[in-house]
């Protein structure tokens, strides 16, 4: 397929990606590009410059903390967190990326890119609001942290900027987390999903039916509890070829239920 | 895919090794990975299925990863090393190609560079690959012809295993 012409750049730092893109009007960072070359194609997204940050180290690797915390470079690839001691820290992490697309698409795609390009059917938006994440943006006028829950603005939006990027995120300690879909195939989009997390206060976190990840507090992980929390936040998700808007929020009670259910096992645990 | 290039240009001179060959080319930003080996380098073993990174039929190793070659820019593997479908044979076929003829891992043959590739990786890293490893290592690659069968097979039989009828 021929993209429509676009001129590539590929810095070594941050700064000097953050310059590229506060200098060149239309110009969008390519991270592992398992989303942006395939809209490219559709000429869905048409940018005139592409910043390449597979250059950039700084933005890539993991490190746990003294305390537990860790600390992801959005650049790192999903196959890399998978097979990353540290993560293990935080198991849902691994777990939930071995289940997005197939080995290929997991080596080149980035952790980063995943939370990013904020399409409401993938994995990590739900699961990176439900553990509670922080997310580090850089700017022209510094870095600014911004909570998950606060971070995804709508569809393919969030709250870093044309002339931001994303250069760290930071996920608190814990191992009691929960996750479940259904999805077109086993390894396919996501039709619905839900990320839940019973370190503290439960959170349950819904994807697909709606602009963003939605978030559902129920009082007790019972399924009752869950399903009675869900129909609380009168769902209205979108219909389409997988499943009627009916259908989805039929499946966002049960994927929730698995997903608490999960995560209060492993408080148990 | 050593060393920054701060100013955005249109064109590249880029080199990249496929298959122990060093090759130098100028190439448009906007060229995807699988039209520069196939098209500008003539390496047709590699195959343009889907163009939307479904189907697996461009599978390449780049720098030891397996990646789908359709979702890749080339000037991306400017300095990188490249692995395509025609570097497994060296005069004969590899034991793996020898296994997916023995058994009949292929009908229409489009998948098979693909699914040679993937499972080329799949058994450097895990030599002795189960059943569902197998799977796994190939979930990234479409075949319509072969019920998968006879794929999942050749591989385990590739890798010094006992398959059954």
């Amino acid at each position: 397929m021929l993209l429509r012409d676009v001129g590539y750049a590929r810095p070594g730092t941050t700064d000097e990606a953050l310059g590229l893109l506060a200098e060149h009007e239309g110009a969008r960072p390519l991270a592992g590009g398992q989303t942006l070359i395939n809209v490219m194609k559709a000429r869905a997204a048409a940018p005139d410059v592409l910043v390449d940050l597979n250059g950039i180290d700084e933005l890539k690797g993991i490190e746990l903390g003294s305390d537990g915390t860790l600390e992801i470079g959005p650049m790192t690839t999903t196959s890399e967190l998978i097979a990353s001691q540290e993560a293990r820290a935080r198991p849902i992490l691994s777990d939930v990326c071995s289940q997005i697309a197939d080995v290929q698409v997991r080596n080149r795609g980035t952790v980063g890119g995943n939370i990013c390009s904020s399409d409401p059917t993938n994995h990590l938006p739900p699961v990176m609001v439900a553990i509670g994440a922080e997310l580090t943006i850089a700017g022209p006028s510094g870095e600014r942290t911004v909570p998950a829950h606060e971070f995804f603005l709508g569809v393919y939006m969030t709250a870093v900027g044309p002339d931001e990027l994303l250069t760290k995120i930071t996920v608190p300690p814990g191992r009691s987390d929960g996750f479940a879909s259904v999805a077109v195939g086993r390894d396919g989009t996501c039709i619905v999903n839900a990320a839940a997390s019973a370190n503290g206060e439960l959170r349950v976190v819904l994807g697909c039916v709606s602009a963003v990840p939605e978030v559902v507090r129920p009082n007790a992980a019972d399924p009752e509890a869950v399903r009675t929390a869900v129909r609380a936040v009168s769902l209205q998700p979108p219909g389409d070829v997988h499943a009627s808007s009916d259908y989805r929020r039929a499946l966002a009670e049960i994927v929730a239920v698995r997903a608490a259910t999960q995560a209060a096992e492993r408080a148990g645990g | 895919m050593e060393g920054g290039r701060a100013a955005p240009a249109g064109t590249s001179r880029i080199t990249v090794e496929i298959n122990g060959t060093t090759y130098e080319r100028e190439v448009e930003a906007r060229r995807l990975l699988i039209h520069l080996i196939r098209d500008d380098l003539d390496l047709t073993g590699s195959h343009v299925g889907c163009d939307t990174g479904n189907c697996g039929a461009c599978s390449v190793i780049l720098d030891g990863t397996l990646v789908k070659s359709c979702m890749l820019l080339a000037v991306q593997v400017d300095g990188a090393s490249i692995e395509t479908v025609e570097g497994l044979a060296d005069g004969e076929l590899s034991p793996l190609q020898q296994a997916f003829s023995d058994h009949h891992a292929l009908q229409c043959g489009y998948c098979t560079p693909g699914m040679l590739m993937s499972a080329t990786a799949l058994l450097r890293e895990n030599p002795r690959p189960s059943d569902e490893e197998i799977a796994t290592g190939i979930q990234g690659n479409i075949c319509r012809c072969t019920g998968y069968w006879n794929i999942v097979k050749a591989i385990k039989s590739a890798s010094g295993q006992e398959v059954g009828e």
